[in-house]
């Protein structure tokens, strides 16, 4: 009998230890998460809280809880201002021509080295390629007004040697996008295009051979079964480059403007940094910065979901 | 396969190996001219005598930037923020890609969600200006430090990593045994992650040594200056100090003022180049494990 009890008792004691010891697990995994999360919630979330200053006049005595509310008034300063114009049309202006020539660079030297039977080349090609994207944004801006300089640059050099007029590139607004859309190809489509490489490896090769008995040329292993199959990774790709159409790189714009190409490349983020930094005006930039974030959102959860609906492939 | 079929192929791959031979002038030679540049005559450079081969060899650009003192600060400084950034930022995204990597971590998909928020939803930059000058981190080398030293994309590959190589049987096991997390993870996680430590190293390592924006906006003190701020005056605003040409002629300094440039594209990016072809497996190895949806 005693025995029985004993037994009886010893069951709750050990469902207990059991949780005891289950919570003792995660504590230490929750351990080991605490300095990011600290991390996060200083650098990240904390900030979050600041973004009240937008519908606030901050005053830095005050601080931001105590500024006073003013409502929307900074956004619909910024929205009736006439920079507003120029820089949503500036900012989308980079982006669609990043997205529409800068994007598929990678995916084509992607689906050409794929072809490319000839290893050492093949390597020696992606050697050289990813190379430019270990190089500094500041280095990168620096090497384009080198280069593009009209009195000593190399390319007004060879344009001058093939008895063409030198052009002052950085000078003249009309290149500002084009310089900025193909410098960022020549820097990052060799590094980008490794993903590609990386779904293009994993088609099972018995798929080209019954391509191959079918007549199919190269070309259309690449248009048929190449393409398809990296679909989804561009397709993912694409949503996230979507989502951040909004932020064109703040610094190498940054780098590369000057007075006189600001007509096309004063950028959101880069009036953001002067207004707010340089002319300490933080309550109307922080509202410009609102104001860019959400448009972001909306566009990364619009086209989330048309690409859902259209090709089953989606972020969330 | 036919011969029509056949006879396409080859026009194909012609055309391939053309376009491929293009795209590899075109990415190397801009590389190629800054090397010839920096170590010829200024003048030939300026003028445009300089296409092919360097001319007139000459090290007077790398000569002045050896006497260049903010150089060297700006080197001291970089190769200090990069090491202990990134030792830190590896160590934390080790730890907190290991939680993250266990199924049964209850909370786990909440604190991924924690972290994804992050990447579409910030306070911007003023919000986060304001508070590093309430937490009295302006220009200190703190902010330069631990701003930036985790990402959460890297945080994904260290999980994916330690998903895919340690298989939860071993960890089961090791628990039953009497093993807690931190023991498995130092014990075990950290020897069999080597390949995604380096990796991580990499990642920050070079994310920190490109790194200008940061100094920019939170450091005034010059002596905290990071070298690509230094970098920056130089090539981009063309504030060259009379100190660093002790030449007397203005004319001769001017010539110089270009050939500086190319020599100091060069010394800022040597670390980055040295390791570059030993590592470029590595940085290959980060972006495929990356790609794995996960």
């Amino acid at each position: 009998m005693e025995a029985y009890a004993a037994l009886n008792q010893k069951k709750p004691r050990l469902k207990r230890k059991k949780i005891i010891r289950q919570l003792k697990k995660d504590y230490q995994l929750w351990l080991l998460a605490l300095p990011v999360i600290i991390y996060f919630i200083v650098f990240h979330y904390l900030p979050m809280y600041g973004i009240q200053i937008a519908f606030k006049d901050f005053i830095a005595m005050k601080g931001i809880t105590g500024s006073p509310w003013v409502g929307f008034q900074h956004f619909e300063r910024f929205i009736t201002s006439y920079q507003f114009k120029r820089l949503i049309l500036n900012t989308l202006g980079i982006s669609f021509y990043q997205l529409a020539v800068g994007f598929p660079a990678p995916i084509i030297l992607a689906l050409m080295l794929n072809q490319t039977k000839n290893l050492k080349f093949k390597k020696f090609v992606q050697t050289v390629t990813y190379a430019p994207h270990f190089i500094s944004v500041v280095v990168m801006a620096g090497m384009i007004i080198l280069f593009l300089s009209p009195t000593s640059g190399v390319i007004n050099h060879l344009i001058g040697g093939l008895g063409f007029d030198k052009v002052n590139f950085m000078a003249n607004p009309g290149y500002f996008k084009t310089i900025y859309v193909f410098s960022g190809i020549w820097q990052n489509a060799g590094w980008g295009a490794i993903i590609y490489l990386a779904a293009l490896s994993a088609i099972s090769p018995s798929l080209y051979e019954a391509a191959r008995i079918d007549g199919a040329n190269k070309w259309h292993l690449i248009r048929y079964i190449d393409i398809p199959s990296i679909m989804p990774t561009a397709v993912i790709l694409l949503i996230m480059n979507v989502g951040r159409i909004m932020n064109v790189g703040f610094q190498k714009t940054f780098l590369l403007q000057n007075d006189l190409n600001l007509a096309s490349s004063e950028i959101i983020s880069t009036y953001i940094y002067k207004v707010g930094l340089l002319d300490a005006q933080y309550s109307y930039s922080a509202a410009i910065g609102l104001f860019n974030t959400i448009i972001n959102i909306l566009l990364l959860v619009s086209v989330n979901r048309i690409s859902k609906k259209v090709t089953e492939t989606s972020l969330w | 396969m036919n011969s029509i079929a056949k006879q396409s192929d080859k026009t194909i791959d012609i055309i391939i190996y053309i376009l491929l031979g293009i795209v590899v002038l075109s990415v190397a030679y801009p590389l190629y001219f800054i090397v010839i540049a920096s170590f010829s005559d200024p003048t030939l450079v300026n003028s445009g005598k300089v296409i092919l081969l360097p001319k007139k060899i000459s090290f007077e650009g790398y000569t002045l930037l050896i006497n260049h003192k903010d150089l060297w600060t700006g080197y001291r400084n970089t190769i200090f923020y990069t090491i202990t950034g990134t030792s830190i930022g590896v160590i934390m995204t080790m730890m907190i890609g290991y939680a993250l990597s266990i199924k049964k971590f209850m909370g786990g998909k909440f604190l991924m969600m924690f972290l994804l928020i992050t990447l579409y939803f910030h306070g911007g930059l003023i919000p986060t200006y304001l508070l590093v000058q309430k937490l009295g981190l302006y220009n200190t080398p703190t902010i330069m430090i631990l701003f930036g030293s985790v990402s959460v994309f890297n945080i994904i590959l260290a999980r994916t990593f330690i998903r895919s190589t340690l298989s939860q049987e071993l960890y089961e096991a090791a628990v039953i045994d009497g093993c807690t997390h931190i023991q498995y993870f130092i014990r075990v996680v950290l020897p069999l992650s080597k390949a995604i430590i380096a990796v991580l190293s990499l990642y920050y390592g070079v994310s920190y040594w490109n790194e200008y924006f940061k100094g920019l906006i939170y450091l005034t003190d010059k002596e905290l200056y990071p070298l690509q701020l230094f970098l920056r005056s130089i090539l981009i605003e063309n504030a060259i100090d009379t100190e660093l040409l002790d030449v007397e002629e203005a004319l001769h300094q001017q010539r110089l003022v270009e050939i500086i440039k190319y020599g100091l594209i060069i010394v800022s990016s040597i670390p980055v180049l040295v390791i570059y072809p030993f590592l470029q497996k590595y940085f290959v190895k980060g972006v495929m494990i990356g790609s794995v949806k996960g």
